[in-house]
């Protein structure tokens, strides 16, 4: 997290990002794409609202019957001979996953995309112990040679173009020639990552979904790079949120439908890979999954917050969010980014992390309208508004808010306030609109012009017509 | 039909002309329409910024005032929207059960204009008269709270003069969102643009919708911008007639 003097509020940070318009074109074309490629597939399949329907109640069935699934989970992963670590917060998932790493003296890991374990900031962790994690999914590594941070639940390098890739690569893997073709530029990711899936012993993944009736875990990627760090190590840990679970094999089906209709507008997914516990001779010979709490059970206990667990990380909401497609991710200041970032960041990380993130909406209800899962996003914000103001000491909006209330409930008193402020704003008005003023005049009057109140309100007409 | 109407306070205040306009047309199809006074807000801007409970005075106040209403009936997609979305949920944790029945049990009788026109009255030609050259923004609140749907296009459609062209990405967010347009300025800001860049594309003279408060900011953009292209409530499209453009178009 940034120090308390670098700006990380949303309208901070988003200042900067509007005015950067690089940025806001990369942003706008690519979610624009994904957008258009998404509702194409989507208006393929006639029982899409029924899909979406079973996926809501899917996932709310299994969180209200969490306690039970979590067990029936950690028998089946025990039974296939994986072992189940419960970790409360992030600290103690890092412990976990570091103790596991320094049992196999492994030096270096490599990683399949996790937004869980950049949640807990597992690869600082890893190196502070001098161990070096190799990001393998493609966004992933270009963020992490860049030294950047992810701006995309799902493309984490959006904020990139390709002449921004191909000159990061020159420099960071020593290229001398590389030309900002898609193909070549995956080429050589892939020439230097091939060294280190076949030496590196171990691998971190995070999981899509967990399935309770058979202890099989699911990652679902679209570069093949995540296969081979599930297979060819022979230690595989994963790390994967509580609220991951499906209750069977068959639920899959809707998920796997789901899933990437929403995310990158295809039918179907490139890798789906599923495997359950160990297999000798096939595969990772040793296989951790570590259950992480880290607040969602708290989530869990709020009527209104709990259904943010439905989440299935398909950034549907992301692209089809007005406010995230003027701003981009690093305005959210988290791993989490978009609409379900402003609802999942404070839930997860604390209001005095993310205040602002709740306000950084319209409340327009495009991202519940697209969400597979019918995540009622814009209800979540206005109820964790709610938390933000009743924990913020007294303010001006606090006192305006209250004058407000006294006044609407009072129509002798509306009306007076009507006439206070037709002759209050008499200096500021020019040919019949307010162009400048304080406070929170000031903010609106900058680029837009606000109408003055007339001589006559509709009371007032009212009356005169009778 | 005794219809009884729920100006809003923003109407009342900043666009009294959309309140007239609502009444005039509601008249001339044959209504009678009331005006309890002592009606106010309906407490959005306060739920939606976090101030739910300080709302509930207000919803307290508009059931008293329309109690005995047939109908009512509001010229404001995102007023009727919050009575009908976000009301029950902010009175969920209140042990007011007499005020959660009155607020169910009023609700299907809260209308938006437009819906009320074609859906509640089987209405599209109100017989209006707009010789004007005009684009529609479809609200978030009318577009997804209250799912309008073509209601509004087949009222336009039938107005007579009126040249009725498509908004480009229309279902995009104008970036208002009430307290966001101060909150988040700059965001906001960005939007506006974009939606003024797509109204300034159709050549429209006139810009339409349901929400005198979305309006209120694209329009407010727009004059700014000294563009000339002015924002106009759907209501006062409906309510014009040729008489209101004989002496000098004053419209």
């Amino acid at each position: 997290m940034a120090s308390a003097a670098e700006p990380h509020t949303f309208p901070q940070l988003a200042k900067r990002a509007v005015a950067d318009t690089q940025l806001r074109r990369n942003i706008g074309n690519a979610t624009q794409t994904i957008r258009t490629k998404r509702a194409g597939v989507v208006a393929e399949v006639p029982d899409w609202e029924e899909l979406r329907e079973a996926g809501r109640s899917l996932k709310e069935h299994t969180l209200r019957n969490l306690d039970r699934y979590l067990v029936q989970l950690e028998e089946a992963v025990t039974k296939a001979g994986g072992q189940v670590h419960w970790a409360r917060d992030g600290a103690e998932a890092k412990r976990i996953v570091t103790e596991i790493a320094k049992r196999h003296s492994a030096k270096e890991v490599i990683k399949v995309k996790s937004i869980t374990t950049e949640e807990i900031k597992l690869n600082e962790a890893l190196e502070a112990a001098g161990i070096r994690p190799f990001e393998t999914d493609l966004a992933e590594l270009i963020i992490q040679l860049g030294d950047d941070v992810s701006s995309h639940i799902l493309v984490p390098a959006i904020h990139r173009n390709r002449a921004e890739i191909r000159e990061l690569f020159m420099r960071k893997l020593g290229l001398a020639e590389l030309s900002d073709r898609p193909s070549d530029l995956t080429a050589a990711a892939r020439t230097y990552l091939r060294e280190k899936f076949l030496t590196v012993p171990m691998a971190v993944s995070g999981a899509n979904f967990g399935i309770c009736d058979t202890g099989t875990i699911c990652v679902v990627e679209s570069e093949g790079n995540g296969r081979m760090c599930l297979t060819l190590p022979k230690v595989l840990v994963s790390v994967m949120g509580i609220e991951k679970l499906v209750p069977t094999w068959e639920d899959m089906e809707v998920f796997l439908q789901l899933l990437p209709r929403s995310s990158t507008g295809e039918r179907m997914n490139p890798y789906n890979s599923l495997w359950t516990g160990v297999t000798p001779g096939d595969g990772p010979q040793e296989f951790h999954l570590v259950l992480l709490d880290n607040r969602r059970t708290d989530v869990l206990a709020d009527r209104t917050g709990r259904q943010t667990l439905n989440c299935i990380r398909c950034s549907a909401c992301l692209n089809v969010c007005p406010v995230y497609a003027r701003t981009g991710g690093h305005a959210y200041h988290s791993e989490y980014q978009g609409p379900i970032g402003a609802i999942l960041t404070p839930q997860l990380h604390g209001m005095d992390e993310a205040a602002s993130l709740p306000f950084a909406s319209t409340l327009c209800g495009a991202c519940y309208e697209v969400c597979p899962v019918k995540i009622n996003i814009p209800e979540v914000l206005v109820h964790l508004r709610t938390r933000a103001v009743a924990r913020s000491g007294f303010n001006m909006e606090k006192l305006a808010m209250g004058a407000a209330i006294r006044m609407f409930d009072n129509p002798g008193l509306l009306e007076t306030a009507q006439k206070i402020a037709r002759v209050a704003q008499r200096p500021f008005v020019s040919d019949g609109y307010i162009t400048g003023g304080v406070g929170p005049l000031r903010q609106w009057t900058r680029a837009r012009d606000l109408p003055a109140i007339p001589a006559q309100s509709f009371r007032d007409w009212w009356r005169t017509r009778r | 039909m005794r219809v009884a109407l729920f100006i809003t306070c923003y109407n009342d205040t900043l666009f009294p002309q959309t309140g007239i306009a609502t009444v005039r047309l509601l008249e001339r199809l044959g209504h009678t329409v009331e005006f309890p006074e002592d009606q106010t807000c309906c407490g959005q801007m306060h739920s939606n910024t976090g101030y739910g409970d300080e709302a509930i005075p207000l919803i307290r106040r508009f059931v008293k005032s329309f109690r005995d209403a047939e109908v009512i009936v509001s010229p404001s997609s995102s007023c009727v929207s919050n009575i009908r979305t976000a009301w029950l949920r902010t009175l969920a944790d209140t042990g007011d059960e007499t005020l959660k029945r009155d607020v169910a049990e009023l609700v299907p009788r809260v209308f938006e204009l437009s819906q009320f026109l074609v859906e509640r009255l089987g209405i599209d030609d109100v017989g209006a008269y707009y010789p004007r050259r005009v684009t529609y923004h479809p609200t978030c609140n009318s577009l997804r709270a209250l799912k309008v749907g073509e209601a509004p296009m087949r009222l336009l459609a039938k107005v007579r003069g009126l040249d009725l062209v498509e908004l480009p990405d229309a279902r995009e967010c104008c970036g208002f969102g009430g307290t966001f347009a101060v909150k988040n300025e700059d965001t906001s800001v960005a939007m506006l643009s974009d939606k003024m860049r797509s109204v300034l594309g159709t050549r429209a003279e006139v810009c339409t919708a349901l929400d005198s408060s979305c309006l209120m900011h694209i329009g407010g953009g727009l004059h700014r911008l000294r563009s000339g292209v002015r924002t106009v409530h759907l209501a006062e499209i409906l309510a014009s007639t040729e008489k209101d453009f004989m002496h000098g178009e004053r419209r």
